[in-house]
């Protein structure tokens, strides 16, 4: 927040030749500095997030009896406390791997269909209604995924159940479709609009060039695709892929009204049960006493989930940055 | 054949070299035809088989459809344009299968919301109302939404309006670096963490209350990275000339970025905070952590519980009743029109104050 | 392989717009004909006529026979994909798929028709790229991205990567116009070899390339802005050039026009 900043230096670099004289100007060095102090301020945020996140997690680990990562319990409110997150970071990922599984490849398709296969007149409208579905609040997926999916997939998984039952992992008892199957149904459904969105900007980016290249070799559409398009537009598709799974892995609302959470691992994904780093935080909060550390274990459980989506975000930003290096020959 | 025998060039048969133009192709209508088979199959097999789902019918439709389609095409035209038919029927699939929940979606929250959506939910608290009974509204929490947001938009807009200035204007080496970074990992901040932060500082740390204020500081962290990199976006779109003239003028810099590069792009900056503000007023849990729901009117963000629309409707589909998931509905339907109204608004003025020279 | 082209009474739309009007010439086999005319008077419109590109373009329509040997490209029962696949194309700029190497962009028309045998697809692509004059030069850097290459030589590798499937005719769209002169020179060449095995049509801005590499030359002309193009005549390139029968195509040669 300094306001004798160092010389500031414009994007246009000669912009601003005669840097010396606009320095000593005390509206400039007013309005730098308050445009300096507020990027910094955004860095002071995120330092406090962390060191906020760690101290009270650290607060609650001291409390703990029972094992952070290995105990299939969350008793908070008794004395003393134990709990940990195993049943949590086990539902977080597989619904969340479920919700990317079905997710994915349909994005794609529409992002194909809304860039190379819809009719013309057809394509702009499609795209504008995807847009505007990716505005819907995760609460409004929540109430319909509730009162609406859930009773609707009952029928759904006992027809699962009797073909893959037995696997083990789609086996399925009756009763409300609560599960951590139909969280990751809800979450895909979510994610598509977002994934869709960043894949068809890509693909409509694809150079026509290209397209026209394989075309006159005598390519199919899917050939010019195939050939053209999903090269061009990989990392695109990617990215749009993890910005996906940040969204999935943090998803409350959604998770906390269809899922009838439990601390157990089942193997059974259609059974009801399970939970989710951000659903139990949700859950619970309501339900712990301020008195004790209950808070504390559930921000201990917020650090997790946040060490985790920036990991996810990191490894997204490291495929583009390589893809960007490996198809540098591209421009 | 080919005479290209430059010096040792070999002479190669390829197989396809005189390939005949005309090949036994489908009629036009055929996927359509298809289609309807499949759907009427796919309807068939679910009442015979006494199928309850009717998701069941749509995928076994599908299936139907995707398999028919390259089946027939690998028969009559060959094994490239079964590919190619199948990746066109996949595409297709794709889209209707993604489209139906979504319209359902939207269908639903229309059709179930408008019963109790009237004058008197927009003016009524849910204060001394039994939650099994109909009756009561969303009063409270719709000004709980607009003084939370409101607050959250005083915050998080000049912050990110003066970062991206930063960014754009004055932004070198590390500093700038390592903004830009932490503003994309910031953008991937799970609502819920922005919660807990605010509810580690604020309320267990300096011991405050629940109250509106908390929830906008939450609302405000998740707003800044969308406002700073859309700023971003539209600062980069002023050409550097409007610049340099100015600058060549004798105006200072600071005036040349508030007179000339803001005013520019003053469209597109107003749309990013729009669909930014779209994008938090449906965010719910933060907000159940510190405004904490309340159900009865609360004028005063700064003091005290509050409730919020979105957490209005998790309360009231929490509460499970038919009386309490018909105000869920309209919540919602209420909710989903600001929303919409918003981001319609911001796309109006985007096209409407969008830069000439940026395309 | 060369066959002929004969094309009567093809116009072609751009939706409603009228883009060529009423065109009817043939193209020999085995020789070069150029295409000349002022911008905007369809003469690419109407070269991307010939393998159904134009067809590709949103709204893009077309009317009238275009006969090789003796079938229509437009029947009824053709498809598009082959007809393309028999008529190659060269581009504007080149344009070599960028995630691809040198050997894989000469392939790839090969693996699309299900040629995946490593000899034969060795076989084609060195033969294609002698064809292209652009062996020596790369056979050494095979596995490199072609798009790595300098402008000209990729325009040659586009040139193998058409040459490679053997198609009947080679249409080629202002191949030099994003070249150096020497590179340009390399690319005259190589069409002046090609003849011998192709039905060559190349679109061109400048006269001296037509007159350099042509046998026949057809000039096309718009009466204005926004009018059809339409074929003005069609010749022996070296009678278009020094005696033509039509006074505007005098007057474009001469360059008082255009």
């Amino acid at each position: 927040m300094t306001l004798d900043s160092p010389p500031a230096t414009a994007p246009p670099p000669d912009a601003d030749t005669d840097g010396g004289k606009a320095r000593t100007r005390p509206g400039d060095r007013i309005f730098s500095g308050l445009a300096r102090g507020s990027g910094i301020t955004l860095l002071v945020i995120m330092a406090a997030i962390a060191v906020f996140l760690t101290w009270q997690a650290s607060i609650a680990l001291a409390e703990n009896q029972g094992n952070f990562l290995t105990t299939f319990e969350w008793n908070v409110n008794a004395d003393p406390p134990v709990f940990g997150i195993a049943v949590l970071a086990f539902g977080t990922i597989v619904s969340s791997i479920i919700a990317m599984v079905l997710a994915v490849p349909v994005s794609i398709g529409i992002a194909l269909y809304i860039s190379h296969y819809a009719p013309r007149k057809l394509a702009a409208p499609l795209a504008y209604v995807v847009d505007l579905l990716a505005a819907v609040p995760s609460i409004v997926y929540g109430l319909w995924g509730a009162l609406f999916l859930v009773p609707h997939l009952t029928g759904l998984y006992l027809w699962m159940d009797d073909y893959l039952g037995w696997t083990g992992v789609f086996a399925y008892e009756g009763g409300a479709a609560r599960s951590l199957f139909t969280a990751g149904i809800l979450l895909a459904i979510m994610i598509l609009p977002v994934v869709s969105n960043v894949s068809r900007e890509v693909f409509r980016q694809a150079p026509k060039m290209h397209e026209e290249a394989a075309l006159a070799l005598g390519a199919t559409r899917w050939e010019v695709i195939r050939m053209s398009v999903l090269p061009f537009g990989r990392s695109g598709v990617i990215s749009a892929s993890m910005l996906g799974l940040g969204r999935a892995l943090g998803e409350t609302m959604a998770v906390a009204t269809v899922l009838s959470p439990s601390f157990l691992i089942d193997p059974s994904l259609l059974d009801p049960g399970g939970g989710t780093f951000a659903q139990n935080i949700a859950a619970s909060f309501k339900e712990v006493s301020p008195a004790g550390v209950g808070r504390e274990a559930l921000i201990a459980s917020g650090l997790v989930l946040f060490v985790i989506t920036l990991l996810v975000n990191g490894l997204a930003r490291l495929i583009i940055a390589r893809r960007k290096d490996y198809s540098g020959a591209n421009a | 054949m080919s005479n290209l025998t430059l010096d040792k060039a070999p002479t190669v048969d390829t197989p396809s070299a005189g390939a005949p133009l005309r090949q036994p192709r489908l009629p036009r209508w055929t996927p359509l035809g298809l289609a309807a088979l499949s759907a009427a199959l796919g309807t068939g097999v679910g009442l015979l088989a006494g199928l309850e789902s009717r998701i069941q019918w749509g995928l076994i439709a599908a299936l139907l459809f995707v398999a028919l389609n390259f089946v027939l095409t690998k028969a009559v035209e060959g094994t490239r344009q079964a590919k190619d038919r199948l990746a066109t029927s996949l595409v297709w699939v794709c889209f209707l299968l993604a489209v139906v929940p979504l319209l359902s979606l939207l269908w639903e929250t229309v059709n179930r919301g408008v019963t109790v959506l009237d004058g008197s939910f927009l003016t009524h608290s849910m204060n001394g109302v039994i939650t099994i009974q109909p009756g009561g509204g969303a009063y409270h929490a719709l000004i709980g939404t607009l003084q939370q947001i409101g607050l959250a938009t005083a915050i998080a807009a000049p912050i990110g309006l003066l970062t991206a200035i930063y960014l754009v204007e004055y932004g070198t080496g590390r500093l700038a670096k390592a903004i830009t970074f932490f503003v994309d990992v910031m953008t991937g901040i799970p609502s819920i963490v922005a919660g807990l932060f605010v509810l580690a500082f604020w309320i267990i740390y300096l011991d405050m209350g629940y109250s509106g204020f908390a929830g906008a500081m939450s609302l405000a962290i998740l707003m800044m990275p969308i406002v700073v990199r859309s700023t971003e976006e539209m600062l980069k779109l002023v050409p550097n000339e409007l610049r340099e003239a100015s600058l060549a003028l004798g105006i200072p810099k600071w005036r040349t970025i508030l007179k000339v590069v803001l005013p520019t792009s003053i469209g597109g900056i107003t749309t990013g905070v729009m669909l930014a503000v779209a994008r938090i007023a449906g965010e719910t849990a933060p907000i159940m952590l510190l405004v904490f729901g309340a159900a009865s009117i609360n004028n005063n963000p700064f003091n005290g519980a509050q409730s919020s629309l979105p957490y209005y409707v998790y309360e009231q589909w929490k509460l499970g009743n038919e009386a309490s998931y018909d105000r869920a509905w309209a919540a919602a339907l209420l909710l989903i029109a600001f929303i919409m109204v918003l981001n319609l608004l911001a796309r109006g003025i985007a096209a409407w104050k969008a830069p000439k020279s940026g395309r | 392989m060369a066959k002929r082209i004969d094309i009567s009474g093809l116009s072609a739309y751009y939706g409603s717009h009228r883009a060529i009007d009423d065109i009817s010439m043939s193209v020999e086999p085995r020789s070069v004909t150029a295409f000349i005319g002022p911008s905007g008077c369809g003469k690419s419109t109407f070269l991307r006529t010939l393998n159904r590109m134009h067809e590709v373009t949103p709204g893009g329509r077309v009317e009238g026979k275009v006969m090789l040997d003796n079938e229509d490209l437009y029947g009824s029962d053709v498809d598009p994909v082959s007809v393309r696949r028999t008529i190659g194309m060269v581009f504007q700029r080149p344009n070599p798929f960028p995630t691809m190497s040198v050997y894989e962009n000469v392939a790839a028309g090969l693996k699309l028709n299900g040629t995946y045998k490593k000899a034969e697809l060795d076989d084609v692509v060195e033969k294609s790229l002698r064809g292209a004059n652009l062996w020596n030069e790369v056979k050494d850097r095979m596995n490199k991205p072609g798009s790595g290459l300098s402008g000209g030589q990729q325009q040659r590798l586009c040139i193998a990567r058409a040459i490679a499937v053997e198609p009947q005719v080679l249409l080629m769209d202002e191949p030099c116009s994003a070249l150096d002169p020497i590179s340009t020179l390399a690319i005259e060449d190589l069409v002046g070899q090609l003849k011998s095995d192709y039905t060559i049509v190349i679109v061109t801005h400048n006269m001296q390339q037509a007159a350099r590499v042509s046998d026949r030359t057809a000039f096309f002309n718009l009466a204005a802005v926004g009018q059809p193009g339409k074929l003005v005549e069609v010749d022996e390139t070296e009678r278009i050039f020094s005696n033509p029968s039509v006074q505007a195509t005098e007057d474009y040669i001469s360059g008082r026009f255009g």
